[in-house]
């Protein structure tokens, strides 16, 4: 972990001799609807050996600000204004040819989704090569053994077998060490790093970001954090900037930042980061209106739970082996009772989504039974499910939204597609058509969603509009158990926020069950009062949520909390 | 890795025999399903009915269908691939002399379009929405709706009859000179291995027009998929990086992107392979050139079914070897095929 | 790229309602791109000659005239006039209703079989896929002009063995297409989320995968539109089909090549250029809808 040091670059934010100073920077680009002033006005400074952090949410202009200082933007993308000094000189006016030497080599960058940013078929020793041999930092004979050498130094075990590997071969985790490789292997001095992070599962993400930080500092270079996770950039930068619509709302000590957050939107994206709230309402700004304190969450002690699920397996056969099978769930036995919120917490292809789909009766188990309210529901193949009377009774809330819903349907015509089929309680058939446009405006109302966007096409919708969408479809047919599929993964954390009000606002409404399938132990611990940690297809972990997170009793699952950024607070 | 792709490249010939087999069987399908009576038609014009019976017994078309099958299944293994009522000649040597004039015109009018089309579409990409991009699109949208026949005639009309610098449309070689002795049949090579420089590019000056036709006929596919892989590839991640890295604008273009580019290309290629094929055959009526191709139309226009059958399965066979050669090729360009994730 | 997806939030709120919004974008590409907008124009051009030919050209197009053969273009003859005299305006304008139906009848044959042919093998995969998956592999085995070729010379040789030709060849451009557009929403959520609302496949299929695969059909459509009508004349110009003396554009090139080496280009020219025109027509026109429905041209 980075010990951040208490002082700070400097407090106005101004040095005429810093080594990175952003002065007035704006940036536009030009579209078919004019042109968007995606900077404006920004100003920052970095001194070397120290880190800074970008946060914003989607949209915020972070990015932009990082390829502008890189001049790696898009055709439509100009620097409308300002300056960027580096290392005394003007990046702003530079020629191509000094900014094709300056990148590389004295300024690198590190980026999100690292197996794309590979090249997929060249070998990724020989990438690592290419750019050591670009800068003249290493020729023909010794190019291989400088290559190893930057694999070494991000720590991957067999360089030299690894040096003949594709990315296709390696893991995400794998690829972001290599990406860092090929960014730090001509000894830059500057490191940006944009949204590293993002796409790995926690674990991983953690191990990237120790690895970057420690690099960075035994190197005594600077670097530059953008990220959409204030708790991530506390964590390891010492100076905070926080943008909003091409705008720096704020400039502060990390620190400082987080104790005593002056501008609104700093202060309401802190909020809305859930790390260490006691309840869901914490995460709404104070100055909206008041609700009424969200239920307490209890665990369900009632005889029947509503779902049981026991034993359950489902195998895919392996391609490759012959007689082999891959065990997506390997036995996993769980209830979750009337009116409950369970937490289903795991990382990528611990089988959480295949559960929640087998749940759902979407997908066929290999063995083991699911019943709901009593019946056999796995009984019924999944392909028949659809005329079940049960059918309404199971819904789901996908995790990405925009996925979710049909391009060609308005967000009416997709609310009442259940009603349409299923009618309003699930059984006695299908809802007469004239009652269905009062139900839908209903559920609409419900789900905060206004009116008049219910004539949109999915596209024409935001995120968190979407998601009301989303939620309200799942809810149109009054179903008892609900299953929310990482429901706020795609959203920025100020509308994940209001979403996960909204849920706990519709359970408390509607006495639904929930099983909350998630990454995300801290936003877990908010809406469920019971948790289940699953890895490789089994249950590792299953109890309350305070008594696993406080005291969690398996290795996997100390690491899941530790991985979870802690701000210094 | 290296024993794994040998395994690859043997599955990759292994699956070309279920397709091999699917070409036989509509190609035999393709024989039974002549109108009327198939025995009358091979028989030819002036038979007698004693004689459709002969030739009904001679092909075997009294017999149930699977033993027919299986007697044309015995006759292509032995070659024989019947009679030409017009050469008199069995089908196959008539096409065995003949293929080489048809290889010969679409082999250099493939690397002729080739050559042209992948710079023209690597420039269209890189200066997407310039001028360069649109006269490229449209000069490759008149390629591909010009009917290839039309091409011929009006390049026929200009260069011989008005300019008067190409050659008379009358084959491979005017009459004036003597056809090198064979060694690969094309005739350019074949009088330059003989020494024989006239010869040679009397031949060559034969071969020019209906080359340049075939090519512009197929230049625009390659030229349009060479830009859309070149857009998608130059938008991803990776290029990004390569520009991050601050490796050079050449080498990130002829190096990752062309690369990468270039495996849509190669899928592409069969499908121009396929066209060009066919295109070749109305090239040939053009040009009278000596190919399969016009062969096959002599044949149609006498009803000498046997030979068009015949055409009909060479050629396809020939572009199930070129499939099964470009599939090898992508093998060896991308490290990824046989990877199940 | 993400800069432009990063810029995504602020261009949403800009976008207007849908059916406005589609109009817009129609004529913010047929105003970006001149090209379209002539193809639409030479389309209906093309559409008036195939209804209305017949009743307006100057000449009966099988009329011959030996007294006028040969004649080169002149305000009598605006195309000149062929071996036989008779008027090559009239026979190319007449022509234009027999090459629309052929390749139109072939594409929607090819059309109907190939959508049901895909959509069934994406969506079902499995043993579905596998079966027609081989048989398009076999018919995409063959060059594909000259598999047109042996058909109709199995089939016998008339303008329906024509159209069926160039069906079964254009066939599995379609089929492959719907089975890719139909595969990639398989799993979709929308699609999962219509199973939750009680769907059952058949549903699915119809109601929500196959509308979102139909756009990048259309386009499809209108490209395979040129190369059927390529396809035909193809055939025509080397006697398969359509006979004399029926005025047909392929087969009039075919007549007036022999002409060409002896300098009377009109013969060739004009319906050769009648028939450029057309598949132009087309491929433009399939450039366009292209930029009209890819969603990434939006927004």
């Amino acid at each position: 972990m980075t010990a951040v040091s208490p002082t700070v670059v400097s407090p106005t934010g101004f040095s005429p001799a810093a080594f990175v100073d952003v002065r007035d920077l704006s940036v536009d680009f030009k579209t078919r609807n004019g042109t968007v002033h995606a900077v404006r006005h920004v100003s920052f400074t970095l001194e070397k050996g120290r880190t800074l952090g970008i946060v914003g949410e989607s949209g915020s202009g972070k990015s932009v600000t990082s390829y502008a200082l890189m001049r790696i933007l898009d055709a439509a993308g100009v620097i409308a204004g300002g300056g960027i000094g580096f290392d005394g000189m003007d990046i702003a006016a530079a020629s191509e040819r000094t900014m094709r030497d300056i990148r590389g080599r004295e300024i690198s960058m590190i980026f999100q989704n690292p197996r794309a940013a590979l090249d997929p078929i060249r070998k990724v020793g020989h990438q690592i090569e290419d750019v050591l041999r670009q800068h003249v930092q290493a020729d023909r004979s010794n190019a291989y053994e400088k290559a190893i050498e930057a694999l070494t130094a991000v720590r991957i075990n067999n360089p030299r077998e690894r040096y003949h590997a594709y990315p296709f071969e390696l893991s995400g985790g794998m690829c972001q060490r290599i990406v860092i490789a090929l960014a730090l292997a001509c000894r830059p001095q500057l490191l940006i790093a944009d949204e590293p992070t993002t796409g790995l599962d926690v674990t991983t993400q953690k191990a990237v970001m120790d690895l970057v930080a420690e690099l960075t500092r035994a190197r005594g270079m600077a670097m530059i954090l953008i990220t959409h996770d204030l708790g991530l950039a506390a964590t390891y930068c010492d100076h905070l900037i926080v943008m909003k619509s091409g705008e720096v709302v704020e400039s502060a000590p990390a620190l400082e930042l987080f104790r005593n957050p002056r501008h609104a939107y700093t202060k309401k994206l802190l909020k809305a980061t859930p790390h260490g709230c006691a309840s869901v309402r914490d995460l709404l700004p104070e100055d909206e209106a008041p609700r009424a304190p969200a239920a307490p969450l209890a665990v369900a002690k009632d005889r029947t739970p509503l779902l049981v699920v026991d034993r359950l397996v489902k195998e895919y056969p392996l391609k490759s082996a012959r007689s082999g099978v891959f065990r997506a769930v390997d036995g996993i036995s769980f209830t979750v009772g009337r009116g409950e919120s369970v937490g289903l917490v795991g990382e990528s292809g611990c089988g959480k989504s295949t559960t929640s789909a087998i749940i759902m009766r979407l997908l066929d188990p290999t063995s083991g039974t699911i019943r709901f309210d009593g019946v056999d529901v796995g009984a019924t193949p999944a392909a028949k499910f659809a005329r079940s009377p049960l059918r309404g009774r199971l819904q789901m809330v996908f995790q990405d939204a925009t996925d979710s819903l049909n391009p060609r349907f308005t967000a009416r015509r997709a609310i009442a597609d259940p009603l349409l089929r299923l009618g309003a309680g699930g059984e006695g058939g299908p809802m007469p058509k004239a009652e269905i446009g009062a139900r839908v405006e209903e559920l609409a109302a419900l789900c905060g969603l206004p009116a008049h966007l219910l004539d949109r096409f999915p596209h024409q919708l935001s995120g968190g509009q979407k998601a009301r969408v989303g939620i309200a479809r799942a809810i149109a047919v009054s179903p008892d158990l609900l299953v929310l599929d990482e429901p706020t993964a795609a959203l920025d954390v100020s509308v994940q926020a209001v979403v996960l009000n909204l849920l706990v606002d519709l359970k408390d409404k509607l006495g639904m069950s929930y099983l909350f399938v998630s990454h995300d132990l801290a936003v877990v611990k908010l809406l469920c009062a019971r948790v289940i940690v699953m890895k490789g297809g089994r249950i590792v972990e299953e109890g309350a949520c305070d008594q696993v997170l406080g005291a969690p009793r398996h290795d996997y699952t100390r690491s899941l909390i530790a991985a979870i950024p802690h701000p210094p607070l | 890795m290296t024993s794994s792709r040998t395994v690859i490249v043997l599955k990759r010939f292994a699956q070309a025999i279920p397709t091999l087999f699917g070409v036989i069987v509509v190609t035999f399908l393709l024989t039974r399903a002549l109108p009327g009576d198939p025995a009358a038609y091979f028989a030819g014009p002036a038979a007698t009915p004693e004689s459709i019976a002969q030739v009904r017994a001679a092909l075997g078309l009294d017999q149930p269908l699977p033993a027919q099958f299986a007697r044309y299944l015995q006759d292509l293994a032995t070659g024989n691939l019947g009679q030409s009522i017009s050469t008199g000649q069995t089908v196959l040597s008539d096409i065995l002399t003949r293929l080489p004039a048809s290889l010969e015109l679409t082999l250099s009018a493939l690397l002729l379009s080739l050559a042209i089309a992948m710079p023209l579409g690597i420039l269209a990409a890189t200066r997407q929405n310039t001028m360069v991009d649109h006269v490229c699109r449209a000069v490759v949208t008149a390629g591909v709706s010009l009917p290839v026949f039309f091409t011929g005639l009006a390049l026929v009309y200009v260069f011989y009859y008005q300019l008067g610098v190409a050659p008379a449309p009358i084959g491979r070689l005017d009459f004036a000179y003597i056809s090198p002795s064979p060694v690969t049949g094309f005739f350019v090579i074949d009088a330059l291995l003989a020494g024989d420089g006239e010869t040679a590019s009397a031949a060559l000056g034969q071969l020019v027009l209906p080359a340049v036709t075939l090519a512009i006929f197929t230049l625009a596919p390659l030229a349009r998929m060479t830009r859309a892989a070149m857009l998608q590839v130059l938008a991803s991640d990776f290029i990004r990086t390569a520009r991050a890295a601050g490796l050079s604008r050449r080498k990130i273009l002829l190096g990752s992107a062309l690369r990468n580019a270039l495996l849509p290309v190669v899928t592409t290629f069969g499908m121009v392979f396929s066209f060009a094929l066919g295109a070749n055959v109305l090239v040939e009526k053009v040009f009278a050139w000596p190919g399969i191709g016009s062969y096959a139309v002599e044949a149609l226009v006498v009803s000498d079914y046997a030979a068009v059958q015949g055409f009909v399965l060479v050629m396809a066979i020939l572009f199930v070897v070129i499939n099964l050669l470009i599939d090898l090729s992508y093998t060896l360009i991308d490290p990824r095929v046989g990877f199940d994730g | 790229m993400d800069q432009a997806k990063d810029l995504m939030p602020m261009a949403v709120p800009a976008l207007a309602p849908a059916p406005g919004g589609l109009l817009r974008h129609m004529l913010y590409v047929l105003r970006a791109n001149p090209m379209t907008l002539l193809a639409f124009v030479l389309l209906a051009l093309f559409l008036v000659a195939a209804v209305l030919g017949p009743l307006v050209v100057p000449h009966n197009p099988l009329a011959t005239d030996a007294a006028s053969a040969l004649m080169p273009p002149s305000l009598q003859h605006w195309f000149g006039t062929d071996d036989l005299g008779r008027d090559v305006f009239s026979r190319v304008v007449v022509a234009t209703r027999l090459d629309l139906v052929i390749s139109v009848a072939a594409v929607a044959l090819s059309f109907a079989g190939g959508a049901v042919l895909g959509s069934l093998a994406g969506f079902y995969g499995g043993w579905t896929d596998r079966i027609v998956s081989r048989v398009l592999d076999t018919v995409m085995a063959f060059p594909l002009f000259v598999l047109a070729m042996g058909i109709v010379a199995a089939l016998g040789n008339s303008v329906g063995n024509i159209v069926l030709a160039t069906a079964i060849v254009n066939l599995p451009f379609y089929a492959r297409l719907s089975r890719t557009e139909v595969n990639i929403r398989r799993e979709a959520g929308f699609v999962q989320a219509a199973r939750l609302s009680g769907h059952s496949d058949l549903s699915i299929l119809a109601t929500q995968i196959f509308p979102n695969a139909l756009p990048p059909m259309m386009v499809q459509i209108s490209l395979n539109l040129g190369w059927a009508i390529l396809n035909a004349a193809g055939l025509s110009f080397i006697g398969l089909g359509v006979r004399p003396p029926t005025p047909e554009w392929g087969i009039m090139v075919a007549e007036g090549a022999r002409f060409i080496v002896s300098g009377e280009w009109w013969l060739a020219l004009f319906p050769g250029a009648a028939l450029m025109l057309a598949v132009f027509t087309f491929n433009m026109l399939g450039d366009g809808l292209r930029d009209i429905v890819d969603p990434r041209a939006r927004s």
